[in-house]
């Protein structure tokens, strides 16, 4: 009696296609915490420190400060400069800018694991600092971090049930819907968590995986 | 964090709170910011508590237990880690009453986030454990110690001093998380931001105080961190092997 | 007092110590040499139950160490059965292994206290005795991070005394000490050979102190024992080929 096959199988169709909204709210989350991350981390290792203060403040600031607060700054506070989102977009743009804090430290570490001699011997070669970085350092620097990125990027999937709290249709939405509906949290609420755990699981094992991959790489 | 970020970004921080709290009617809202407050510091507190004993259980059954023990464990960590905390919450607050146990909101969301930390804080526990040498172990076989003896006097003490940077990262992350509890009727801080907007439409001064809430509270999570962690070394420097 | 009994030890396809018999009377002092790889070090260990055996018998005061009696036979010793027989034995190890967030004097007293059961003051006067016959009477309440590595050895062999084995093993005690600070260990380790009743074990690289402080020398190659006898013996007249290679290349180098 605690558990309804039926009424599970009733809610799945509807869940599975909610999860499409989470997974495009995912990727496009990650593509913008990747691309921001990296410009963070390149603006923090600037000469200009003037740049590095401000860039370094404003990411432990945003990494020091619930992710619901910036949904809701960016959806709520944003129209009041004319600036107007959709609920989706406005929280995919806080969980990527939220993760772009994170993911900038981790390219800041595979960037300075580079050892000095590379960044020498592209100063004996006379290159510019932007080729040097875009052609020398990043091609060496990301590989090394991919795991840690990957990490990252479970941890951003996991949270994009805040989405939930500005009515996107994700999963948790849409099992919250269902719930109220047929005054039964049981089976969607269970699925939901069934469904990212799952997720998650493949995710590390793949993690792992590219861990492995990385390391034999790096021995021959 | 570098000192000198925290330094910048507490002073842009004190500039901003200084500049908001001059514009008038602030009367409005802050009282009601401050009792959320309050709410925020009660949950991430107890969560906090609640994180660090489920970590050290976990991590030491994991570690050490028989069989199921072990298996239980490892099923806490992977589950906790492995869905989101609001589910977690939901869970707690939605299904659990379904299934015949009702908590109370304050309960379900100390349990929830102190739980989800938890997992996570049990493999900083592991990481830090593993991080002593063998060495070390060896010296106490040599004294005969049983191993629950060198576990508590020998390995833990030496270990607890390499957890304390992972924590002092997870409780910002509690705190962090804390904010999840508004959504099930706990009036937060955040809870009381949405619920001050809606009555003053003061959106801006709002939420940007509220951030600053947040990232003062932080603030004070890493400066005593830093603090429990030369108390911990006693002034002596850190060496593995001796 | 220790009698190893076709003892054999592997790791995967390597055997490091291949059917090992030795008898050690009581309060006889064992030097035990030879090249790295030839299992010499394994012997102490796996004596000292860091590593289990695969095949043979260890006996330690007559009773077995690794195995337990039952049912008329031996079965393999489990946790509890170690550590009644362990207590007879201490061990000083190459890289110290000191505790480092404990002072010189805890370091000492907390086995005794937490093991032996002894009063804090019991076991502290204990541990002050010793580390004043160690030489280091006035550094009771440092850390060993502060100490030199001579002083940690110091520190690490009156910590295994205080616990009062009757038979104590050495484990390269003095290879990871710079040169200078060698003697000190040696003498704190000839100190003890006088002032109690110690069966002694040691694996070292110290030919010098091998033949004036041992009773017996084991050359162990291919995790066999070569050759064995007194050390004037061994030193001055090796009856085999691999034994003298060995002794020429150790002198010529040191």
């Amino acid at each position: 009696m605690f558990w309804d096959w039926d009424y599970a199988f009733d809610v799945l169709p509807v869940l599975a296609k909610a999860s499409i909204v989470t997974i495009q709210a995912t990727l496009a989350g990650f593509i913008l915490a990747l691309v921001l991350g990296l410009v963070f981390a390149i603006m923090r290792m600037s000469r200009n420190r003037a740049v590095t203060g401000a860039t370094t403040a404003v990411v432990e600031f945003i990494r020091s400060t619930p992710l619901l607060i910036q949904i809701f700054f960016i959806y709520f506070v944003l129209p009041e400069f004319g600036i107007v989102l959709d609920a989706f977009l406005a929280g995919t743009l806080a969980l990527g800018i939220h993760y772009a804090t994170y993911c900038s430290e981790v390219y800041r570490a595979g960037i300075e694991a580079i050892p000095r001699g590379q960044w020498e011997a592209a100063t004996a070669l006379n290159l510019s600092p932007a080729t040097t970085f875009k052609d020398i350092i990043i091609p060496q620097a990301i590989p090394p971090v991919v795991p840690a990125l990957g990490n990252y990027l479970v941890a951003l999937f996991k949270e994009t049930p805040l989405l939930s709290a500005i009515a996107v249709l994700e999963l948790m939405q849409t099992a919250k819907i269902l719930g109220s509906q047929n005054f039964r949290y049981i089976e969607p609420i269970t699925l939901v968590g069934v469904f990212f755990l799952i997720f998650s699981l493949i995710a590390s094992a793949a993690i792992r995986c590219a861990e492995r991959r990385l390391s034999t790489i790096g021995k021959r | 964090m570098p000192l000198k970020s925290i330094v910048v970004t507490a002073i842009v921080a004190f500039a901003a709170g200084l500049v908001f709290a001059s514009f008038a009617g602030y009367e409005l809202f802050i009282p009601g910011l401050l009792e959320g407050t309050w709410i925020t510091i009660q949950i991430t507190v107890g969560g906090a508590l609640l994180a660090v004993v489920a970590a050290f259980i976990a991590a030491l059954a994991r570690m050490y237990g028989p069989a199921p023990i072990r298996w239980l464990a490892s099923a806490y960590i992977e589950v906790f880690r492995g869905t989101s905390a609001l589910v977690q919450l939901f869970w707690l607050f939605f299904v659990l009453p379904q299934l015949g146990v009702t908590l109370s909101p304050m309960t379900s969301a100390i349990l929830a986030l102190g739980l989800n930390i938890g997992a996570y804080g049990a493999e900083v526990v592991r990481g830090a454990i593993n991080g002593v040498s063998r060495d070390q172990w060896e010296a106490t076989i040599a004294l005969n110690m049983s191993r629950v003896l060198a576990l508590r006097r020998i390995i833990l003490p030496q270990a607890f001093v390499a957890m304390i940077p992972p924590w002092g990262n997870l409780f910002i992350e509690l705190l962090k998380s804390t904010a999840l509890v508004s959504l099930i009727t706990i009036s937060d801080l955040t809870f009381r931001a949405q619920q001050m907007n809606q009555a003053t439409f003061r959106t801006l001064e709002i939420f940007t105080l509220v951030l600053l809430i947040y990232l003062g509270i932080s603030l004070l999570i890493t400066f005593g961190m830093r603090a429990l962690e030369r108390v911990a070394t006693g002034g002596i420097v850190r060496g593995r092997a001796s | 007092m220790v009698r190893f009994s076709g003892v054999t030890k592997r790791y995967g396809d390597l055997t490091v110590l291949d059917n090992l018999d030795l008898d050690v009377a009581p309060q006889e002092k064992v030097a035990i040499i030879g090249p790295s790889g030839s299992g010499k070090t394994t012997v102490l260990r796996m004596l000292m139950t860091l590593e289990p055996i695969d095949e043979g018998v260890i006996y330690v005061d007559g009773k077995p160490l690794t195995h337990m009696e039952s049912n008329g036979g031996l079965v393999r010793a489990n946790e509890k059965y170690l550590r009644s027989v362990r207590g007879n034995i201490g061990m000083v190890f190459q890289h110290f292994n000191l505790f480092p967030h404990m002072t010189v004097l805890r370091n000492c007293t907390e086995a005794p206290i937490n093991v032996l059961g002894l009063s804090k003051a019991e076991a502290e006067e204990r541990a002050v005795e010793l580390l004043e016959l160690v030489g280091l009477g006035d550094k009771l309440g440092e850390y060993p991070q502060r100490l030199s590595g001579g002083q940690k050895q110091r520190v690490a062999i009156a910590r295994a005394l205080a616990m009062r084995p009757k038979v104590m093993l050495f484990d390269e005690v003095t290879s990871a000490l710079d040169p200078e600070l060698v003697g000190e260990v040696l003498n704190a380790i000839r100190m003890l050979g006088k002032q109690f009743q110690l069966t002694m074990l040691m694996v070292t690289h110290q030919m010098g102190f091998a033949k004036e402080f041992a009773d017996r020398v084991c050359f162990f190659y291919e995790g066999k024992i070569h050759e064995e006898g007194p050390p004037e013996e061994i030193f001055n007249s090796p009856k085999r080929e691999r034994t003298h290679q060995f002794l020429s290349a150790v002198l010529e180098a040191g």
